[in-house]
């Protein structure tokens, strides 16, 4: 039994903490998410270098060839200061070639990955928002040795800084009928727009995909083996990476108010001392440790325990929605006015929270399989 | 991280399901003197006080044997190991820590045999959880302390032939933690005079204590003089994932389960509905999360790290469930609820209602959840104390 990080992992979280401490404090990330497409290209180029874009792609593709529980501590380090960059769309892009592509496409497109000169984003939720396999209603259809696409993809991380697209999109009637596409940013056919994201450190936009031809060969895996349980395990991974940035966001909000506690005086009196600001602080902490462990038991199924994993990451998930939707709330409303105005970064981690709650899956949602995963 | 069993401790679980797969019948097959048979055939495998030292007659066990231990006992309904629970709980642990060889001579093997019960004289009319600031005096005389005072909401004081107790022999010190001794008192001693408090229940399972110089030898002290608090606060490194108690609140969902099987809710199937799915959901989430807290904190445990306060986040956990649970429970149960428990007329005799009810000895004993919450505050947050 061991419930805790590797020595390995704990240098991989100091490392990142003091590359973020050093290039990407607070006033810096405000500077950030001003540039266009919303991230710092130099910045993206430095943690190719430092192996972070690679990190779950395999040593001999380029990458460093780690699992979930070592890309579980970047996220979170990356949330914590809500650092901003296509890192996480991009992973889920490496996990989902890693597992589902051929050697070919694993050759053609991870080392692109890991050396930050090929920008892959999941495309997999549409308009109707739908996380079940039945809402892929984007068609591909069989026209000699390619496939027509045709249909819309929303809510696409950094979509107008893709270079690629990891699209999901439905090849015949059957619920699962589903396959895995990549599709290059430039290709004839496609629109690609962006859509205002309320959170100013995360970008998204919307695919039009009007009679897009890509050949067979970008077609994940093998042509003929429909992608339903492919995809589902994709939106498990999305889940589970909102939740880990969630975890150091949380913890960042949590550690600003808790700061704040300690210095502000009134009524002659740290207010940290009232038990009306010091309860709903031991609050947060009761539930950060509490989504954090759920987190990190999904995280260890997504490697070494496969078929628990659905369960485990809706249940992180789900208490991280609500969780950190409460922290959001709370961390605004105990610093009083200075946590409404635009220079406090109160408002970007409640901002954070809105995104976190609404991406890869509301508590309802993951609530729901929860009942169904526990036999009720 | 790695939640698989080292090869060790498999062999240990299934020493221990053999164990309980050749001894332990079914629940329905125990008969009213089964506890005792079951208390005397794990004391000889040395599995009550397991985790205790072997030369005080503990069974020397590590902490992810006591996990494994607990755990294992907890998912066959074993009865719990051992009858005398403050004695195995914190008296035992302390006089192990703290006490001469003489007392643990004199004590450790009757806690082990359950031979009687211990009760704990902490809180006062005017001290419940403000314990430090407790008045009731201890004078030292000679070769005795002479005991003033009062205590109240002791557990078991009715039936306890010896109470671990905690008086202030020192009335002027700067910090009123340091003037607490702890004595350890036989409840026949002249002066003393127990007054059952029935709980809303009408049980009078908890009492006031009155004692009116009573003579304690100075032999019976634990520890120094003053050391009292100390000795509170401090006690052996026991397993401290709660796995035994996860184990009994996932029992408690699967019943809730049931019933939400049997009830209708707007004229349909409850667990067609999807508030009752999700709240359910939210409880089984719940516990996978306190399971989880537990096995993070046992980790640390096992790394040689200390685990204090930590066990708060758990403690709040279970004052929830202990409460919403049984809650939801009569929500499904419509005007059945109303039913006073013990009525045959009640569905499941009334289950919910005791529980609906009683959940207070769980979430008020040992820190109601707002003293928890200023533990996590100020322990760990570093907050200010009030």
């Amino acid at each position: 039994m061991n419930f805790g990080f590797t020595e390995e992992q704990e240098l991989l979280r100091a490392e990142v903490r003091k590359f973020l401490d050093a290039n990407a404090p607070m006033q810096e990330v405000r500077r950030i998410l001003e540039r266009p497409n919303g991230y710092a290209p130099e910045l993206w180029r430095e943690m190719a270098r430092l192996g972070w874009l690679g990190l779950v792609v395999p040593e001999n593709l380029g990458g460093a060839g780690l699992g979930w529980m070592d890309l579980t501590v970047l996220l979170e380090e990356c949330g914590r200061t809500l650092f901003p960059s296509p890192l996480l769309a991009s992973t889920l892009s490496a996990l989902a070639l890693r597992e589902n592509g051929t050697a070919a496409q694993r050759e053609r497109w991870l080392p692109g990955i890991a050396d930050g000169s090929h920008l892959l984003v999941p495309a997999l939720v549409e308009a109707q928002d739908s996380l079940e396999t039945a809402g892929v209603e984007t068609r591909a259809e069989r026209e000699g040795a390619s496939l027509v696409l045709r249909g819309e993809k929303c809510f696409v991380p950094d979509a107008t800084a893709a270079s690629h697209f990891l699209v999901s999109v439905r090849t015949g009637d059957a619920l699962g009928d589903l396959a895995l596409v990549v599709i290059e940013s430039g290709a004839a056919g496609l629109g690609v727009e962006e859509i205002p994201c309320i959170d100013p450190t995360k970008r998204f936009g919307r695919l039009r995909l009007d009679g897009v031809r890509i050949p067979e060969d970008q077609v994940l895996g093998e042509s003929d083996r429909p992608a339903g349980e492919a995809v589902a395990r994709l939106l498990d991974h999305g889940a589970a990476a909102v939740t880990a940035e969630a975890i150091g966001a949380a913890e960042g909000a949590h550690a600003l108010i808790v700061e704040y506690a300690k210095q502000r005086v009134q009524f002659g009196s740290l207010i940290g001392r009232y038990q009306g600001v010091k309860h709903p602080l031991a609050e947060m902490y009761v539930d950060i440790e509490s989504f954090k462990s759920l987190l990190y038991y999904a995280t260890w199924c997504l490697d070494e325990s496969p078929a628990e994993a659905p369960l485990y990451v809706s249940m992180a998930k789900a208490w991280a929605n609500d969780a950190f939707t409460r922290i959001g709330i709370d961390v605004v409303e105990l610093h009083g006015a200075l946590g409404y105005t635009w220079d406090h970064d109160a408002h970007l981690y409640l901002k954070r929270s809105k995104w976190v709650k609404s991406t890869f899956g509301g508590s309802d949602h993951h609530y729901d399989r929860v009942a169904s995963r526990g036999g009720i | 991280m790695d939640f698989r069993l080292a090869p060790e401790e498999e062999v240990f679980r299934d020493e221990v399901r053999r164990f309980l797969d050749e001894n332990l019948p079914p629940e329905s097959e125990r008969d009213a003197m089964f506890a005792l048979r079951w208390h005397r055939l794990i004391r000889e495998k040395r599995w009550v006080g397991f985790g205790w030292p072997g030369e005080v007659g503990g069974g020397g066990g590590s902490i992810m044997e006591q996990a494994i231990l607990k755990e294992e006992m907890a998912i066959r309904r074993a009865p719990p190991l051992g009858g005398c629970i403050m004695g195995l709980a914190w008296v035992g642990p302390a006089i192990i820590q703290y006490g001469s060889e003489e007392q643990k001579r004199r004590f450790i093997p009757d806690i082990l045999d359950g031979a009687y019960q211990w009760c704990t004289g902490y809180s006062e009319p005017n001290v419940g959880s403000d314990l430090a600031a407790l008045q009731c005096r201890g004078e030292r005389r000679g070769d005795h302390y002479v005991v003033n005072g009062q205590k109240i909401w002791t557990s078991l004081a009715q039936w306890a032939r010896w109470m671990i107790l905690l008086v202030r022999t020192e009335p002027e010190t700067e910090r009123k933690h340091d003037g607490i001794t702890c004595l350890l008192v036989e409840m026949d001693s002249p002066g003393i005079q127990v007054k059952g408090i029935p709980n809303m229940m009408k049980q009078p399972l908890f009492a006031e204590v009155f004692f009116d110089d009573v003579r304690v030898p100075v032999e019976n002290r634990l520890g120094e003089e003053g050391q009292g608090w100390q000795i509170t606060i401090g006690a052996l490194a026991n397993e401290r994932s709660g796995i035994s108690e996860i184990t009994g609140l996932l029992r408690e969902l699967d019943l809730l389960k049931d019933l939400a099987r049997e009830s209708t809710w707007n004229g349909r199937r409850a667990l067609e509905d999807a508030r009752v799915r999700r709240r359910i959901a939210e409880f089984e989430t719940r516990i996978a999360a306190m399971r989880f807290n537990g096995l993070r904190y046992l980790t640390r445990q096992l790394r040689g790290e200390p685990v204090g306060s930590e066990t708060s986040v758990n403690k709040l956990h279970t004052a929830h469930l202990e409460k919403y649970m049984a809650e939801f429970a009569l929500e499904l149960e419509g005007n059945h609820a109303a039913i006073a428990p013990g009525s045959p007329a009640a569905i499941a005799r009334g289950r919910w209602q005791k529980e609906a009810l009683g959940w207070c000895t769980a979430v008020i004993g040992g820190g109601t959840p707002n003293i928890q919450k200023n533990i996590i505050a100020e322990r760990i947050l570093g907050l200010p104390h009030d």
